[in-house]
């Protein structure tokens, strides 16, 4: 068998990584597999490094065909998106939203799985369930309003309105 | 209270009571939670991280138990010892002016603040005991939730600065004396079985396969996608399965090798107690030949309680602490001799 990689030296590394039941295989020769290490996330050298290895994916999966990306800077921590490719890491919450495209797919890589299943905070996770009902109320509004439907409009923007008090009330008024 | 802490000739790990006691020296249960008002402490400022401990402080100010202390209070070579008793990560005594620790008097409780996340929560146990430790972490997540906004998602669950961490956040710990597996040749091939199965197997003290003392520690790598109790299932059984594997291995060489594994042991006795220079790395080997001995019924003499502290007293910042300041190499290596020594005229 030749190796997957160079197509040319023997395969003589062969890998087989089993993660939440998805099992992946890879042949390799032994110059490529040590090549491959980060690509492919298999822990075989010593090393290995997460930055690297997570920086690596996002220049090879995404993004880095857009302009300008390097200088976008998060209005919270002040982190550069090449400072997050470089370390792999995010400097807060809002970080997320800001650089966490493609996420899925190396989460997918580490993980194995793109969805927490475990725990949900009772205060977060009350925001959330909040912040959901009140995004369904708004979308419902605005297919009213396109429907002329302005009774059931009416209706929805005054729950709208106590949800929206409601918040203040409870939230101060921040951004869920 | 920390303080005491710090002295005391004792760990949570080096307890020696517990599920099978013998083999697994202690669990540990550890949460990543960061706060969602301020940048995690990478990004962080002095005065933002000044604004999270005082966050915390107040959190924990009235409570009994759990109390926080800034690690710029604590002396450098204590800051070490922290280290070697596991109540912190060799990361957490980088740029002390930040950082936090929360614990309680036992040491079974240890928050990390501003380590790389805002918070980690750990609780510690002898022995092999995931279960009560997930409830007891849970308790404290949950009271600690009762005053703070947790940065939390509903796809990604509790975000934490990597995203190896992110979802439940959750790490859970086996700390294992394996040398039944490393004498059979058996460890290596393991070990790399176990990271197939989402498990990561690192040395205590060293890499690979060789740590020193024959110590070595099991967790999780995903943290994702899996809830807590199945996080908690899979590592408990893995554990059971290396248990049992390395009870294997040990009545194989008791089978097939008593009188060298009694000389092994009985050797390493000698040299403790008779050493005057002696290295961190030779100690090592040698309390894990004796731990060996001991659970294998071989040696008599010792209880297992001494045994795992004498893997704690050998430590460079401990030694330190001990001697009541800095010590060269050469002072070290005398002075753990001679602590050793002590420890082992007991019996």
């Amino acid at each position: 068998m030749f190796c997957e990689e160079c197509e040319k030296r023997p395969a003589n590394v062969h890998i087989t990584k089993i993660v939440n039941g998805h099992k992946v295989e890879k042949h390799l020769c032994e110059q490529c597999a040590k090549k491959q290490q980060d690509v492919v996330g298999f822990t075989l050298f010593p090393d290995f490094s997460f930055a690297n290895f997570f920086s690596s994916m996002l220049d090879m999966d995404h993004i880095s065909s857009r302009n300008n990306i390097n200088q976008v800077k998060c209005d919270k921590c002040s982190m550069t998106y090449s400072q997050f490719a470089k370390l792999g890491r995010f400097g807060c919450d809002r970080c997320y939203d800001l650089f966490g495209n493609g996420l899925e797919q190396i989460l997918k890589r580490i993980h194995g799985n793109v969805q927490h299943t475990g725990k949900i905070p009772k205060r977060a996770g009350k925001a959330i369930r909040f912040k959901n009902e009140l995004e369904r109320y708004k979308m419902e509004l605005q297919k009213a309003v396109l429907n002329e439907e302005y009774e059931k409009a009416a209706e929805l923007r005054d729950k709208i309105k106590e949800l929206e008090k409601r918040k203040n009330n409870e939230w101060g008024g921040q951004n869920l | 209270m920390i303080r005491k802490l710090i002295e005391e000739p004792h760990s949570i790990w080096t307890e020696g009571e517990g599920q099978y006691s013998e083999i697994v020296l202690s669990s540990r249960v550890r949460l990543a939670r960061n706060l969602a008002q301020f940048p995690f402490p990478l990004m962080q400022t002095e005065a933002s991280a000044n604004a999270v401990l005082e966050r915390l402080d107040k959190v924990f100010a009235n409570s009994k138990e759990l109390k926080l202390y800034r690690m710029s209070e604590i002396p450098e070579l204590e800051r070490q010892a922290l280290v070697e008793k596991h109540l912190i990560s060799p990361e957490h005594v980088q740029k002390p002016e930040n950082k936090g620790i929360i614990v309680n008097r036992e040491g079974s409780i240890s928050i990390m603040v501003n380590e790389e996340d805002h918070l980690r929560i750990q609780c510690f146990a002898s022995g092999l005991e995931l279960e009560t430790l997930l409830a007891q972490a849970d308790k404290i997540d949950d009271e600690i939730e009762k005053e703070v906004n947790y940065a939390y998602d509903e796809q990604y669950g509790y975000l934490t600065c990597c995203p190896t961490n992110l979802g439940t956040g959750m790490r859970v710990s086996v700390m294992m004396h394996l040398p039944g597996l490393v004498l059979t040749n058996q460890a290596g091939v393991i070990f790399s079985q176990l990271s197939k199965l989402g498990i990561a197997v690192r040395g205590l003290f060293g890499e690979g396969t060789d740590a020193h003392g024959n110590l070595f520690q099991i967790s999780n790598q995903i943290t994702l996608g899996q809830d807590e109790k199945e996080i908690i299932e899979n590592i408990s059984s893995v554990a059971k399965k290396l248990v049992s594997q390395e009870q294997a291995a040990r009545n194989y060489l008791l089978n097939n090798a008593g009188p060298q594994v009694e000389d092994k042991a009985r050797r390493a006795y000698g040299i403790l107690t008779n050493a005057k220079l002696i290295s961190s790395q030779e100690a090592l080997g040698l309390i894990s030949d004796l731990r060996l001995g001991k659970a294998l019924g071989v040696i008599n003499e010792l209880d297992l309680k001494t045994i795992n502290e004498l893997y704690l007293l050998c430590q460079p910042g401990y030694l330190q602490v001990l001697a009541k300041g800095h010590l060269d190499p050469q002072a070290r290596d005398i002075k753990r001799a001679e602590i050793i020594k002590e420890k082992l005229a007991k019996f």
